[in-house]
C-alpha cells in the first residue's frame, strides 16, 4: 500500500508546482537575510555559512508543515483510509517520503548556492552537501510527526516550530558540526540520529494521524 | 491500576493526601532553605553563592522527575485509556515547566558569580532548555485544539517521544565533560559534605512533597471542574 500512496502524494505535490517551490525560496531568503545582520565580514560568513544554511533548511522544511496532513483531514480522505484498513503508519510512512522528495531534493540543489553566498570553499561545499543529504530525512521525518500532531489545531503552524526544535536538535548540532569539518564522527552521529528518526517518525506521527481522525 | 482508576476512589485518597503532602512539604522546604541560607558553613571554594544550590539541585531533579511523570501518564492513557491518565498529565506539565524554568534561573544565576557568565552552551545546560521547551510544546499542544479529548492524545504523543531527552540530560555531564560540574551524589556516596548534604536533601525532600500537593490539588480541581460542567449541562438539558 506504501508505494500507490507514495504515487499520490508526489502526483499532488507536482499538481502544486508553483506552491512546492515555496519553501526553496524560503531558504534562499533566509540565507540572504543572514549577511545583511551580521554584517558582509568575509571570514565570519565562511565561519557562520554552514550553520545558517541548516538553520535555513530546517526552517524550510518547516513551511509546509500545515498543509501536510490538513487537507487529507478536512476532506476525509485519512477516514477513508482507515475505513480500507490502510495501517495510519503507512499513510504517515508514505507522506514522509513524499515530504522529503518535495522539499530535499530542490533544497540540496539550491544549498551550493546558498553556500556561495557565504564564501564557503569548494570541499566545504560538498561536506555540507553530503550533510543535508543524510540529515534532510531526519528533518522531513520531524515536520511529519509535527504535521500529525497539530493537524486541526488552531494555531498548527506556530505550533509545529515549537514541537520540532527540542527534537531537532541533535540533528542541527551533528549536521553542522558535518558540515563544518568535525571529521567523520560528525558524520556518523547524523546518519544516526537521521535513522533514529526516520524509523520512530512514522510510529509516532502514525498515531497522530489516528488522533486526528477522532 | 484499574482499581485506581475510578475518579471517586482517587478523590478519596487525594483529600487525604493533600494536606498530609502539602504541610510536610512546606515544613520542610522551609527547614531546608532557612538552613542552608543562614546555618550552613560557605563552601570551601565557592563561599556563599553555593547556597543556591538548595533550589537549584531540587528544582532540576524534578522537573526531570516531573517530566518522567509525565511521559508514564502519556504512555499509560494511550495504551491502557486509563481515564485519570489524561487528568494527570495536564496537572504535571506546568508544575514541572515552572520546577524546569526556577533550575534554568537559578542556574543563570549560580553561574554568573561562580562561571563568571549568565549562560552558556555545555551540554547539561542545553539539554535542561530542550527539556523546557519541550514541556511548553506538551502544554501549547494540549489546548491547541477545540475537540476537548484530541489535544490530550496529541500532547501525549508529544510527552512520549520527548522523553528521550531525559537520558541525555542524565549522562551529558559524563558524556561531554564541558562546564557543568559532574555528578556530586552517587550511588557509591557523596562527594558534599555533610554539612551542606542535610539541608540539601530536606529540601529536596520539601519540594517533592509540595510537587506531589501542587499535582494532586490540580487534578482534584480539574475533576471538579468537569464534574460542574457536567452538572450544568444536565441541567440546561431538564430545562429545554
Amino acid at each position: 500500500m506504501f508505494l500507490p500512496l507514495l504515487a499520490r502524494d508526489l502526483s499532488l505535490a507536482r499538481g502544486r508546482a508553483g506552491a512546492a517551490a515555496l519553501p526553496i525560496v524560503f531558504f534562499l531568503l533566509v540565507a540572504i537575510v543572514f549577511p545583511f545582520a551580521v554584517g558582509p565580514d568575509a571570514r565570519t560568513l565562511a565561519r557562520v555559512g554552514a550553520g545558517v544554511v541548516w538553520v535555513a533548511a530546517l526552517l524550510a522544511a518547516l513551511l509546509p508543515v500545515p498543509t501536510l496532513f490538513e487537507a487529507d483531514r478536512a476532506d476525509g480522505t485519512l477516514d477513508h483510509y482507515a475505513a480500507r484498513q490502510i495501517p495510519a503508519e503507512i499513510v504517515a510512512a508514505a507522506r514522509l517520503a513524499a515530504h522529503w522528495t518535495a522539499f530535499a531534493v530542490p533544497l540540496l540543489i539550491a544549498a551550493p548556492l546558498a553556500a556561495l553566498l557565504f564564501g564557503l570553499s569548494a570541499p566545504a561545499i560538498l561536506r555540507l552537501e553530503l550533510a543535508l543529504a543524510l540529515g534532510t530525512p531526519g528533518l522531513a521525518s520531524l515536520a511529519v510527526v509535527a504535521a500529525a500532531l497539530t493537524a486541526g489545531a488552531r494555531e498548527g503552524g506556530m505550533l509545529s516550530g515549537l514541537l520540532v526544535f527540542p527534537l531537532a536538535v541533535p540533528l542541527l548540532i551533528f549536521g553542522a558540526g558535518a558540515a563544518g569539518g568535525s571529521g567523520a564522527g560528525a558524520f556518523r552521529l547524523l546518519g544516526a540520529a537521521t535513522l533514529v528518526l526516520v524509523a520512530m517518525g512514522p510510529f509516532a506521527a502514525g498515531a497522530g494521524v489516528r488522533a486526528a481522525r477522532g | 491500576m484499574h482499581r485506581f482508576a475510578n475518579p471517586a476512589r482517587f478523590l478519596r485518597i487525594a483529600r487525604v493526601a493533600t494536606p498530609l503532602t502539602l504541610w510536610p512539604g512546606l515544613a520542610l522546604t522551609m527547614l531546608g532553605l532557612c538552613w542552608g541560607l543562614f546555618y550552613a558553613p560557605p563552601d570551601y571554594l565557592q563561599g556563599d553563592s553555593a547556597r543556591i544550590m538548595d533550589v537549584h539541585v531540587p528544582a532540576a531533579i524534578l522537573a526531570e522527575g516531573g517530566y518522567a511523570g509525565l511521559a508514564v501518564a502519556a504512555a499509560v492513557g494511550l495504551v491502557w485509556k486509563h481515564p485519570l491518565a489524561d487528568v494527570a498529565a495536564r496537572a504535571l506539565a506546568p508544575v514541572g515547566a515552572v520546577f524546569a524554568a526556577v533550575c534554568l534561573i537559578t542556574g543563570s544565576l549560580w553561574g554568573q558569580p561562580t562561571w563568571g557568565t549568565w549562560w552558556v552552551w555545555d551540554a547539561r545546560l542545553t539539554s535542561m532548555l530542550v527539556l523546557f521547551f519541550l514541556y511548553l510544546g506538551v502544554i501549547a499542544l494540549g489546548n491547541a485544539f477545540d475537540e476537548p479529548g484530541r489535544g490530550a492524545k496529541s500532547a501525549a504523543i508529544l510527552a512520549i517521544v520527548g522523553a528521550i531527552n531525559l537520558p541525555i540530560i542524565k549522562y551529558s555531564v559524563d558524556w561531554w565533560n564541558t562546564l557543568h560540574q559532574r555528578a556530586s551524589i552517587t550511588l557509591s556516596g557523596s562527594t558534599i559534605a555533610p554539612a551542606l548534604l542535610w539541608p540539601l536533601g530536606i529540601s529536596f525532600l520539601g519540594f517533592a512533597l509540595l510537587f506531589a500537593a501542587t499535582v494532586m490539588m490540580r487534578m482534584r480541581a480539574e475533576i471538579a471542574q468537569t464534574r460542574v460542567a457536567a452538572r450544568a449541562r444536565r441541567t440546561a438539558e431538564a430545562f429545554a
